[in-house]
């Protein structure tokens, strides 16, 4: 038996982001003056001190093992000074300081890791997402599986800059939503309220359970000599919150559950401003191991998008100017009942004029 | 053992261009073995499309946050994951590493847990997956002796993402990275130990393109702008409309404007600085011509989270302009979030976020809570219902008298219990 170490040190902090800097960056911080762009996956940034430093961006899986990231060190010790970064959208991004040595880093990044070298401008961007089956407790969807199907349909759309304006895409595997506002994303639906396992709800603060419920659909109940909880059905918009709060109040179900796709989120504050996603179609099977029916409508989404949109118009704002109607004419999705809002700024969703598209 | 393995469905994920998550973690169960039982687990997801983990509480001694438990509930089957649980690991702001910081990061991984990582969480963090009970206790003590320190889950504050701002953009009106620190280092209490009444994110963006999506999922978005004049160099504007064309310009950059604050004049550019809203989509599209201006800093906005529990919201503005220079700025910056945490500590209710607090309170109520004026740019227009709660008897008159309304939250309690 190992002798009790003494603790470790507390309140470390974030760690000293200086020295993790490219030593460009450490000798040009703050003194950027330009960028452009080489081609798909590759910019350059300029510097008052005449410094270039050329940045090519990699779409990751963002789980990765160990020995993976390994080979990513090795990548960047061997061109990059050994320094690198990770983007908020899951890339890894590696800079040298001439033209010259960029193509025989995209060469290594491609021979070595199998990364696709793209993502930037008007490219279909890497996926943010979270993780699903693979180590979440509340999902009824896969994240790293969905966004391999779906990236392996869109590696084109990823590896080249074809579209009006950038495209991003989130999945989500519950309704808690994980995933940020963005052009596009693919969410999980329930189709039920949920069912209570009243021998272990009782292990869960109920009191927490019923006021959690956004909706206050939740009251307390007696049954069997325990207490329990019961769901006003008609009140429950099958959210979800309870069971985030309590696992004994199943909310999801393998057999009923399906995705539906958002469209027109976007959350950088240029031209129109952020804006939230609003839903485009409903019903898609929740389909692993490829999830074939939802790479469809994507493609369906990213066609007419293609097609109709101008120069700089993101999802939303392609819609906002052409209308819903057309919207729904355009991409054959289907418009239900269940696209109305019915929930606390429903009416602000309302037409109210008598502006229509005939 | 992984002979045996039989992943019909994971095993269709091996192929296709995109980097294959399976063909990796296959990979790494040669190292860590344990990975095989977590490929079964998943295939038995994707055969049943259903979830076999259990989420706890459990933390590392003096810890409230940094560690994400996860028991799997096919234990007695696939016993190496049976505690199979995430810690929580601080980033380096804006994401950067040196490789050797990394390589630190993949042997801790591979010795004490399941030997795979994500980078990143969705609120930036740094997650180690795969570790036993034991073992993690372990690994953060490790983690923690080399320099890494752990936290942000749970009811507190989370760890802040930022975009690369001034180390590598020229558009960044804010040191983002420097602020990431700053707020991670003096409130790393509320990180280890969650306190508030559910999650607090920061996140930082350096200008609007807003690169680190502060606004739709953060409680507090911090962006960078400026509140000078729109810097212009005319003569690269000419040399861009001489290769556009002054149409292309017009139709997307001028008309583009949200406000409508530029025109182009033969081929230079005029713009109304006053109506300006620095929305970034003209510098973007012109950079070398435009740039933002020289007086820079941030706007605060508030209340921004994703779903549950009342849906979606987007932050929204709180503080127009706040100059983040200076030491005395962090102060000022500092006494507002921290009059926020007292006043939402107190009052809020238990998984309320500070978005939904304030759509119960009224955003009213909550500038006086904290201590801030009304300000015509937290609105999008003044409210059009006339169901006006005044708390004083003659409403403060034009051009009149100083905001003196009585705060109803912070009204001294009256009656016979108050006295006892």
């Amino acid at each position: 038996m190992s002798p009790i170490k003494p603790r470790a040190p507390r309140d470390n902090g974030a760690p000293d982001y200086e020295p993790y800097l490219h030593p460009s960056m450490q000798r040009n911080y703050g003194r950027w003056t330009g960028h452009r762009d080489i081609r798909p996956g590759v910019f350059v940034h300029e510097a008052e001190s005449g410094d270039n430093l050329f940045t090519v961006r990699a779409g990751s899986p963002r789980l990765m093992s160990a020995r993976l990231l390994r080979r990513i060190c090795d990548v960047a010790d061997k061109f990059c000074q050994g320094r690198l970064r990770f983007t908020s959208r899951n890339n890894v991004e590696f800079q040298v300081e001439t033209e010259a040595e960029v193509q025989p880093l995209i060469d290594e990044i491609e021979k070595v890791l199998g990364f696709p070298v793209g993502g930037t401008g008007r490219s279909v961007h890497n996926i943010i997402h979270t993780q699903g089956w693979l180590h979440c407790n509340l999902p009824n969807t896969d994240a790293s599986g969905v966004v391999k199907s779906i990236m392996d349909m869109l590696y084109e759309e990823f590896t080249h800059e074809n579209f009006p304006q950038r495209v991003k895409i989130s999945t989500s595997c519950c309704t808690i939503n994980c995933g940020g506002q963005t052009d596009i994303a693919i969410n999980l639906q329930h189709h039920h309220p949920p069912v209570i396992d009243h021998e272990m709800v009782g292990r869960c603060e109920l009191p927490k359970v019923i006021a959690i419920c956004p909706v206050m659909a939740i009251r307390p109940d007696r049954k069997d000599g325990h207490d329990t909880v019961e769901v006003i059905e008609e009140k429950c918009m099958y959210c979800g919150a309870c069971h985030a709060q309590c696992p004994a109040i199943e909310i999801r179900d393998g057999d009923t559950d399906t995705l539906s796709i958002w469209v027109g989120g976007k959350s950088s504050h240029t031209r129109s401003g952020p804006a939230f996603m609003k839903l485009a179609a409903i019903g898609l099977p929740n389909n692993p191991p490829r999830w074939p029916e939802v790479g469809d409508a994507l493609k369906r989404l990213l066609n007419a998008y293609k097609d109709g949109a101008r120069e700089f118009e993101r999802v939303g704002e392609w819609i906002d100017r052409i209308g819903w109607k057309n919207f729904f004419d355009l991409t054959g999705f289907e418009f239900t009942k269940y696209h109305i809002d019915n929930y606390r700024w429903a009416r602000t969703t309302f037409n109210t004029s008598s502006h229509v598209r005939l | 053992m992984s002979d045996e393995l039989k992943l019909p469905l994971l095993d269709e994920l091996e192929t296709g261009p995109w980097p294959s998550f399976v063909k990796d973690l296959k990979d790494q169960a040669q190292r860590n073995p344990k990975l095989n039982q977590l490929l079964e687990q998943l295939e038995e997801s994707y055969e049943n499309r259903w979830d076999f983990w259990r989420g706890t509480v459990l933390n590392v001694a003096g810890y409230g946050g940094g560690v994400i438990a996860r028991y799997s509930n096919l234990g007695d089957k696939l016993p190496d994951v049976a505690q199979f649980h995430t810690i929580r690991v601080i980033e380096p702001p804006a994401f950067v590493y040196s490789t050797a910081a990394l390589r630190q990061l993949a042997d801790i991984s591979e010795e004490y847990g399941a030997g795979i990582l994500q980078l990143h969480g969705m609120t930036g963090d740094i997650l180690l997956l795969g570790y036993d009970n034991e073992k993690l206790f372990e690994a953060a003590e490790v983690l923690m002796e080399d320099g890494w320190d752990i936290g942000g889950s749970g009811n507190g504050m989370r760890t802040i993402p930022c975009c690369i701002g001034p180390a590598r953009c020229e558009m960044s009106c804010y040191d983002t990275l420097k602020l990431t620190k700053y707020l991670t280092d003096k409130y790393i209490g509320y990180l280890h130990r969650p306190e508030f009444p559910y999650k607090y994110k920061f996140k930082l963006s350096g200008c609007a393109n807003d690169c680190s999506n502060a606004t739709s999922r953060s409680d507090m978005p911090v962006i960078g702008t400026w509140r000078d004049n729109i810097q212009i160099n005319q003569e690269v504007v000419e040399e861009f409309v001489a290769g556009k064309g002054a149409d292309w310009v017009i139709g997307n950059v001028t008309s583009r404007c949200p406000t409508l604050c530029m025109r182009l004049v033969g081929d230079r550019m005029e713009i109304d600085d006053r109506n300006c809203v620095r929305c970034m989509h003209c510098i973007n599209v012109m950079h070398g011509a435009l740039a933002p201006g020289n007086d820079r800093g941030v706007t605060l906005l508030i209340g921004g989270k994703r779903t549950v529990r009342n849906g979606d919201m987007l932050a929204s503005a709180l503080v127009p302009f706040l100059k983040l220079e200076t030491d005395e700025d962090y102060e000022t910056f500092c006494a507002i979030v921290e009059r926020i945490w007292d006043f939402w500590g107190e009052h809020g209710l238990e998984h309320e976020r500070v978005g939904e607090f304030i759509d119960r309170v009224g955003l009213g109520t909550f500038l006086d809570g904290v201590g801030l004026e009304p300000n015509p740019q937290m609105v999008r227009q003044p409210r059009s219902n006339p169901y006006i709660k005044f708390e004083e008897y003659t409403a403060p008159r034009i051009e009149g008298e100083p905001h003196k309304a009585a705060n109803v939250l912070n009204r001294e309690p009256e009656g016979p219990e108050a006295e006892a």
